[in-house]
């Protein structure tokens, strides 16, 4: 009578403890998932290299109404020389179906190395723009953006 | 032939860095949106664009689904010469379309 409810209490408490366990995880999981593509999507760009902040600075407005046209201007601080340029930039967001959203090419013959698009955002997140020079290296910028009303919402 | 809106100055000055902003009607269609039948709406988008001056390329841009409708894309270039400055946009289906506009360096 005795052995019943001591095994069924550390029985039960491993339950509860595995059911807690489980709801964190899947809580979490959506957020890092997302996240995690982007990482994914950086790295493959990225291969072995660090990527240092500074030099680039990404532009997009603070609160943004309409998520299916959202302005966005990368500008890196460069002499764009042939010695001295921006071989490519590229930009990353965390929370759309596909975390890749651009890539720009560009050479000492752009002369000045700023590029501007119109995007769509699915919810609000952090995007990231990343910078390769002319030497190999990278350097990134981040800006946070809030998305009152997401694009491919209308289903 | 979609529309397009190309905007750069037709005179410069021989080194001046000069702004071209490049417009084309496309519905860029995501491949994430269901139709009334409840059917994904294939995807459908321009995934590449080139710029060339006098033959060489100047700029180059892959696009994906993130980029929004009647992609809109504005980047510098240095008026190095008189001639011929060339975009054209790929999609998805292969096909490309290219606009030529004339530039005039003194």
């Amino acid at each position: 009578m005795d052995a019943g409810p001591q095994s069924a209490s550390p029985t039960r408490r491993l339950i509860l403890l595995a059911a807690a366990g489980f709801g964190l995880t899947s809580f979490a999981a959506p957020a890092a998932a997302t996240s995690a593509a982007m990482e994914e999507a950086i790295r493959a760009l990225l291969g072995e290299a660090a990527v240092n902040r500074g030099k680039v600075r990404l532009e997009l407005p603070p609160i943004v109404e309409n998520g299916n046209t959202v302005p966005l201007t990368v500008s890196v601080e460069s002499p764009m020389t042939e010695a001295d340029h921006v071989a490519s930039i590229h930009i990353f967001n965390q929370k759309n179906p596909q975390p890749y959203v651009a890539a720009f090419h560009l050479g000492p013959r752009a002369g000045k190395a700023v590029v501007s698009t119109r995007i769509r955002l699915a919810d609000s997140q952090q995007m990231v723009a990343i910078a390769r020079l002319g030497d190999g290296s990278f350097w990134s910028d981040s800006a946070d953006v809030i998305v009152t009303l997401a694009a491919c919402a209308e289903g | 032939m979609a529309r397009v809106l190309i905007n750069l100055p037709a005179r410069a000055k021989r080194g001046e860095v000069i702004e071209v902003k490049t417009l084309i009607a496309h519905p860029m269609e995501t491949g994430y949106r269901v139709g009334p039948t409840g059917a994904a709406i294939p995807r459908d988008i321009i995934n590449r664009f080139v710029c060339t001056y006098s033959g060489a390329e100047v700029f180059r841009a892959e696009l994906f689904p993130a980029i929004a409708a009647n992609p809109f894309i504005a980047f510098f270039t240095v008026a190095t010469e008189s001639g011929e400055i060339a975009f054209s946009w790929t999609d998805d289906h292969g096909e490309t379309q290219t606009e030529i506009r004339q530039i005039t360096v003194e």
